[in-house]
């Protein structure tokens, strides 16, 4: 056999790679993978069901009605002057993409245990496959966000302007996906020592949201909490939304810029979290 | 030429015994402070043993180490050892679930690997969309499956309900759909794990065929493991023994499979009474055993169609009044099947009233022993009052030699039947 020593191997299993190395050619190989994933993910989640797909739409709705209710009628919460149904979807409509990204991905090892310690398949496709299932849901909430928007935008007296900035959305989504999947990795690598930071997640998120200028515009929020708002890279993100859309509030390029890199780095900080734990996560979960 | 597909080098994998992490941040941190006062671990477990290895300082145990093997292309290779040897975190590493501590191991082509029959599948999703899930997953691309589509339905038989969600299926054609998937694997290594133990005997046959047909037909290499000397032999060309995290020895099937089965029978020469991997509440414990002939003499070997006993030590430890005892022994052949089970409850003169607290002798008697020769491991077992008592597997091995059982001399050979049974032809 010496006469092969000089032959080349496809895949060499070694202890410590660097964890710089994604594998990201590997992802790539296994995209259909990844398409299966999603489809499994929309399918399943809706059999059984009487409503079926409807209840993409529902959730949104209720939860606008409940936010019109509680954050505008009750406590009286501004709305920069647009109408409150406007104006809490479009918050929400960022929001959740971010926040469903953020649940889904933290318990990524935990959820799939079983399947990661029966067979190889680059992990990092198992929280994509999340991003890019939950995008489809952010895509119905958006067809409807755009229904109740040109219904508006029909009504007299209403002081909705969409923009040019509303171009920037794709962006925003993207960057919302890095920042959802960037937080999530790293939770969901900490969560397979630290079972107990799963519970931190659920409450942590909630808190966030109010940490965002979801409910309410951040011109609205008192100064002393404002820069301390600011700091959340989401706000920018969210703003930034509802200003293309509404044309309430503001757009701040530099509170863009400050998203654009945050997300970035917290993105990269998670895969290379992530990278580290997937190999030997099977020995401790 | 068939080259090298598979080459590991000084490969281990360690594991931490043991508690390493309480799970929890806040009894981690409860933890640290209790040591630093110099206090006992709060969380620490006590009572594990690891019977794998002699007691061992560190706790650190290494599941596999300084391993070097070569698999050539094409070869059918078994790999074979007791439980702990280290087979399942070989195949881990193989087939990249988790990482080597050192070491590395080299490959040539894809790696398939089927640890599980039917990981990833989808209990809501229809047969279909389970294929194509499951191909995935395994490694296989879109059109490749849709290449297999027929073939996987065909082989697995459950065209009518293709389009049913897979938690209606039987448990039958749950596995059969799942093995299907993973035998038409195109990948250039195939690594089994001991998953044909379900599915029907029919279906396991077919299995052990169609993985057959992969290495032998399409110059596929497989890896397997199992505990059924049968099905290795069947399918194997090659072999690869493991003991204690170890490659003990490597080579032609034929040659492994006899040094495995003598392997076992040395760890078996332990005293019964020293055995602490026995299940029963221990109100009567095996203490010993010895064989003798129908002259009362000890042997060492049992002779086939002779007369021959078995006397077993049991302490009675219990003060309960005994209502009922019950004793039996099992004959396990070399291949790990039952050959034949003798119980007391069969026995008309067993009469478990003159049993006293201490040591007392049962004999077993099997007149013209008729099984064939070869060598046998006993499992005991005992109840008390119903309960069980004591079961010892494995508890000691016994050698069969060829002896006169028909009245010719004339024997079968031992590998084409388990029992004799005296018989007569005739012509009328």
């Amino acid at each position: 056999m010496s006469a092969n020593t000089t032959q080349d191997w496809d895949i060499e299993l070694k202890p410590q790679d660097s964890v710089f190395n994604l594998h990201l050619k590997d992802v790539w190989n296994y995209r259909d993978l990844l398409w299966l994933l999603v489809r499994r993910d929309f399918v399943s989640f809706y059999k059984q069901t009487i409503f079926g797909p409807l209840w993409i739409f529902i959730q949104p709705i209720f939860t606008t009605i409940i936010f019109t209710v509680i954050f505008g009628r009750l406590a009286g919460i501004s709305t920069s002057g647009a109408p409150g149904p406007l104006f809490y979807m479009s918050g929400t409509l960022a929001w959740n993409y971010f926040a469903d990204c953020l649940n889904k991905t933290s318990t990524v090892f935990r959820d799939n245990a079983s399947i990661f310690g029966k067979v190889y398949f680059p992990r990092l496709i198992m929280p994509l496959s999340i991003v890019f299932s939950n995008l489809v849901r952010f895509s119905v909430q958006l067809v409807l966000f755009l229904l109740f928007l040109t219904y508006y935008l029909f009504q007299p007296n209403v002081n909705v302007h969409p923009n040019l900035f509303v171009l920037l959305l794709p962006v925003v989504i993207i960057l919302m996906a890095f920042l959802g999947l960037g937080l999530g990795l790293i939770i969901t690598a900490m969560t397979t020592k630290y079972r107990d930071l799963v519970f931190l997640i659920t409450f942590g998120v909630q808190l966030l949201m109010y940490a965002t200028p979801v409910i309410y515009p951040l011109s609205a929020a008192p100064v002393k909490y404002r820069n301390l708002i600011s700091l959340n890279p989401l706000s920018g993100l969210v703003e930034t939304v509802r200003y293309g859309f509404l044309g309430t509030g503001q757009f701040y390029a530099g509170a863009f810029a400050y998203s654009v890199v945050a997300s970035l780095v917290i993105f990269m900080l998670g895969l290379v979290v992530f990278n580290r734990v997937e190999k030997n996560f099977v020995d401790t979960v | 030429m068939s080259y090298v597909a598979i080459k590991a080098e000084n490969l281990s994998k360690a594991y931490q015994l043991g508690e390493f992490s309480t799970g929890t941040l806040s009894r981690d941190i409860q933890r640290r402070i209790a040591l630093m006062r110099g206090k006992e671990d709060p969380y620490l477990k006590i009572g594990e043993t690891n019977d794998r290895t002699s007691k061992g300082s560190s706790d650190i145990v290494w599941s596999l180490k300084d391993i070097d093997f070569e698999v050539n292309q094409g070869d059918a290779v078994g790999i074979i050892g007791r439980n702990g040897a280290g087979k399942s975190t070989l195949l881990k590493v193989l087939s990249r679930v988790t990482t080597p501590t050192t070491g590395s191991v080299k490959i040539k082509g894809r790696v398939a690997s089927l640890l599980e029959v039917g990981t990833g599948f989808h209990p809501e999703l229809t047969g279909r969309e389970n294929i194509f899930l499951n191909g995935a997953i395994l490694g296989m691309r879109k059109f490749e499956i849709k290449k297999h589509f027929d073939a996987i339905v065909d082989f697995a038989g459950v065209e009518r309900y293709i389009d049913t969600p897979v938690k209606r299926y039987s448990s039958g054609m749950y596995v059969r759909l799942a093995f299907a998937v993973a035998a038409h694997l195109e990948s250039e290594i195939l690594v089994v794990d001991e998953v044909l133990a379900v599915g029907d005997a029919e279906f396991q046959k077919k299995c052990i065929g169609k993985m057959g047909d992969v290495s032998k037909g399409e110059g596929r290499t497989v890896l397997f493991v199992s505990h059924n000397m049968s099905s290795v032999q069947a399918l194997c060309n090659q072999g690869i023994m493991m003991q204690y995290g170890k490659v003990v020895s490597m080579g032609k099937i034929e040659s492994i499979i006899p040094q495995y089965l003598s392997s076992n029978k040395t760890r078996e020469q332990e005293q019964i009474s020293a055995r602490t991997d026995r299940k029963g509440n221990g109100k009567a414990l095996f203490h010993d055993y010895s064989l003798v002939n129908d002259q009362n003499d000890t042997i060492n070997t049992f002779i086939v169609g002779k007369t021959c006993k078995v006397i077993l030590g049991i302490n009675i430890t219990t003060e309960d009044p005994i209502m009922h005892f019950h004793v039996a022994l099992s004959l396990m052949d070399s291949y790990e099947r039952r050959v034949a089970n003798f119980s007391s409850e069969y026995s008309d003169n067993f009469d478990y009233s003159k049993l006293k607290r201490g040591m007392n002798y049962v004999e077993l008697t099997i007149p013209h022993l008729p099984v064939v020769e070869g060598i046998y491991t006993a499992t005991l077992y005992s109840r008390v009052n119903n309960e069980i008592s004591d079961w010892v597997e494995n508890a000691f091995s016994l050698d069969i030699e060829n002896g006169l059982f028909f009245s010719n001399g004339k024997l079968p050979a031992a590998s084409h039947v388990s029992v004799l049974i005296d018989h007569q032809f005739t012509i009328s």
